[in-house]
């Protein structure tokens, strides 16, 4: 065991964080234009796309640098170093890994330079987490796709221009064989025949939707990689550090900002922190997120030894689950009744954040599989139970 | 940035895995814990010509000189096992004096402990187990020849086993170690099993004991404490081979025991409660692997780190002896299957060097002072 850093890796943590005391200020002092300097700015270290392959724009960072970059990013609440998220996560690397060299030029410039959003259509009404039973489909008339079909909880739909998603081009009404008629299509949102409709979450967000095809033509061209091959191409993640560090930083930046919150707060009459349940919980979370943390390493450390992962990611995704709920939860508990204001006033105590974190959670607990899903995953690929 | 094992404690890992294979196989220790002595010196002389009860001592006094990242390896196959011997105790006697010691006072003592020939316990806590330094009640006056020890250590592992006992009192304001033989006048021991009979604890009595100055050591409260995080890391590091263990047992029940017509393991009930056995496992191995690094690399770091594995196991575990006894429906309570030995360690961890309770209070104590 080691937790050192070699000079370079050290060096290049000093680069990035000269780079944010230079181009960083407080939140409180940045003009209008801020951002679209700072998304600039870090395109030109070619930071956007960091993991992925110089040749395509990306910055070719080894894992250690990734994780280097995301820890400070996290550390100093950096805004993100690109807009296009959906882009960046997960059609980039897809369109890298399997895409025509047309595809390549004609998108992933446009996604490391920010110019639009994308998003991505998995989930139907009928099709949650078992997503190989989709039914969206699309039937090849000429050089043409049609799809037919709808998508929903699709995020970021109401504001993307393009959707990459997954349809059935084959094996229609088969259940045996389902994951072999996937294909992915690109789609331009503007095409005839696409409807989106905005669905408000709880705490009242419009960011996802349901989106409707009716007779929607895609050029042959907008396939990624070939038919049938859907599936593969939506796991694709170009060797992307897996330490879940940046999520982490983020969460002991919270896990300081609940404590001094309660460092504030009376409880029945006393300060809060003189109740030794509050400050048990308060502990609880640190030990939770100190063992995300040093989990994180240890996959990590396999990681770069070139060791297979299996699907222990799982566990980092299962505590966060319930920490991110948690946390905004016992924040609520402490404050009393005026938590529960959602305004972002400014007598608002934080403006509204643990009430709208409480309430937002979905993201971080559904998307990407829900706890559910997760410990599926954990007692059959790891544990080796019996799929149900 | 390397959060891994070495080759050479991969090698340690798989020889004290076919060791207590062919040594001790639950079978084995189903008959070692129902002797008076509670281990088998046989198997004792053979770890010692191994090496493992001098791992963490210098080479000039008969050690390895490993360190304690190399000690957790072997403790984590022994928790698998539930190996009983006086293993930990020895350890922690053992990596004290290496520590803290004189040259002569190892020369009298550590050979003997690294080499088998004697065993070592450790002796701090008195009238109850808050297990810290600030709570030694014993006390001695220290004249020119030594001092004269009366009173009782309570909770000390394998008492009743142990040849040399270091044990701490207070003058005044300073913490001494005491190194005390069971030969000598006025040193009693008064085993008591426990219901984990693979580990066996007990009390020291000290009836007007003379210690001489060469067996005493002046410390303080930050070393004690430092031993006690020690002993919490050791602890825990048994516990995840334990609760390992529960985790395959379980699992390979939940695959061939049929009910409804399928595998208990296809129901989410079973499989969902088994995958948050794993996430806790993982987990809490991760928080200690990180604590054993600190006991030689970062020792600042070692309270705050000893205390969130030990704490998170301590409430982690004992669901998971609960929960596999409860998963193997009636079969997992007789006395003729093994799960219920896990469970009843899971119990005994769960309390000692500090329970969950204490631990998470004292890492909100650290914040404090910070």
């Amino acid at each position: 065991m080691d937790f050192e850093y070699t000079q370079a890796e050290e060096t290049f943590r000093h680069e990035v964080r000269t780079f944010l005391d230079e181009n960083l200020p407080p939140k409180d002092q940045r003009g209008a234009d801020f951002m679209a300097q700072w998304l600039k700015k870090v395109r030109a270290k070619r930071w956007v796309g960091f993991a992925w392959p110089q040749e395509v724009g990306g910055g070719g960072g080894d894992i250690m640098q990734q994780v280097i970059l995301k820890e400070e990013m996290a550390k100093r609440q950096a805004p993100p170093l690109g807009t296009c998220m959906m882009g960046l996560a997960w059609v980039g690397p897809g369109i890298i890994q399997y895409g025509t060299d047309e595809q390549k030029t004609r998108f992933i410039p446009d996604i490391l330079n920010s110019k639009y959003h994308w998003c991505t259509g998995y989930s139907e009404p009928n099709v949650g987490s078992d997503l190989a039973a989709l039914q969206c489909k699309a039937i090849l008339d000429g050089d043409h796709y049609v799809i037919n079909g709808t998508k929903i909880w699709t995020s970021l739909a109401p504001f993307a221009q393009w959707i990459s998603m997954l349809v059935r081009t084959d094996n229609f009404g088969s259940t045996a064989t389902k994951h072999d008629g996937i294909t992915a299509l690109l789609v331009d949102l503007s095409s005839p025949g696409i409807e989106i409709k905005p669905i408000e979450n709880m705490a009242g967000g419009k960011v996802f939707a349901q989106i409707f095809f009716d007779n929607v033509r895609v050029p042959v061209n907008n396939r990624l990689g070939k038919e049938g091959q859907g599936w593969a191409v939506t796991i694709a993640s170009l060797a992307n550090e897996r330490s879940s560090i940046g999520e982490v930083t983020a969460m002991y930046a919270k896990l300081d900002s609940l404590k001094m919150l309660i460092k504030d707060s009376q409880r029945q009459g006393k300060p809060a922190m003189e109740d030794q349940k509050i400050r048990r919980r308060l502990a609880v979370f640190e030990a939770k997120i100190e063992a995300m943390r040093l989990n994180g390493l240890r996959y990590l450390t396999r990681q770069i030894k070139g060791e297979p992962l299996s699907s222990e990611t799982s566990v980092n995704k299962l505590h966060r689950a319930d920490l991110e709920v948690e946390m905004s939860d016992f924040a609520i508990d402490v404050l009393g009744q005026s938590g529960l204001q959602l305004g972002n006033q400014l007598e608002t105590i934080d403006r509204g954040k643990w009430a709208r974190e409480s309430l937002g959670w979905p993201n971080v607990v559904i998307g990407g599989g829900t706890p559910n899903i997760q410990k599926n995953i954990i007692a059959e690929r790891i544990l080796g139970l019996p799929k149900d | 940035m390397n959060f891994g094992f070495t080759e050479e404690q991969e090698l340690l890992r798989d020889q004290v895995r076919k060791f207590l294979d062919a040594q001790s196989p639950v079978s084995r220790v189903r008959e070692i814990m129902h002797t008076d002595e509670g281990f088998d010196r046989q198997i004792w002389q053979q770890i010692a010509a191994l090496g493992w009860l001098g791992l963490v001592v210098d080479p000039e006094y008969d050690g390895v000189g490993l360190g304690f990242v190399d000690l957790i390896v072997i403790l984590e196959e022994m928790g698998k096992s539930l190996f009983p011997s006086p293993f930990i105790a020895h350890s922690l006697a053992a990596s004290t004096l290496n520590e803290l010691a004189s040259d002569d006072q190892k020369k009298r003592h550590l050979n003997d402990l690294a080499s088998g020939r004697k065993i070592g316990t450790i002796a701090l806590l008195d009238i109850h187990d808050l297990p810290n330094a600030e709570s030694i009640t014993l006390s001695g006056v220290i004249h020119e020849d030594g001092v004269v020890l009366n009173g009782k250590k309570l909770f000390v592992m394998d008492a009743d086993n142990a040849d040399l006992f270091i044990v701490a009192f207070k003058d005044q304001h300073e913490t001494y170690l005491a190194l005390i033989h069971r030969d000598q006048t006025g040193v009693s021991t008064q085993g008591s099993a426990t219901m984990d009979l693979t580990k066996r604890t007990g009390s020291l009595e000290l009836d007007n004991v003379s210690v001489a100055t060469q067996d005493l050591l002046l410390t303080d409260d930050e070393n004690i404490n430092r031993l006690l995080d020690k002993a919490a890391v050791a602890v825990t590091a048994e516990m995840i081979g334990a609760a390992e263990a529960v985790i395959y047992m379980t699992t390979h029940y939940a695959k061939d025991r049929i009910q409804f017509d399928n595998p208990i393991g296809k129901y989410q009930g079973v499989k969902h409660r088994l995958a948050e056995m794993y996430v806790d496992v993982e987990s809490f191995r991760s928080l200690l692997y990180y604590a054993a690094w600190c006991v030689d690399e970062s020792p600042h770091e070692l309270p705050r780190s000893a205390s969130l594995a030990k704490a998170y196991a301590s409430d982690a575990f004992s669901q998971i002896g609960t929960d596999g006894v409860q998963l193997h429906g009636a079969i997992g309570f007789t006395q003729e299957y093994d799960m219920q030995l896990y469970l009843k360690r899971s119990k005994w961890a769960r309390p000692i060097f500090g329970d969950a309770d204490y631990h998470y209070e004292r890492i909100s104590q650290l914040q404090v002072t910070d």
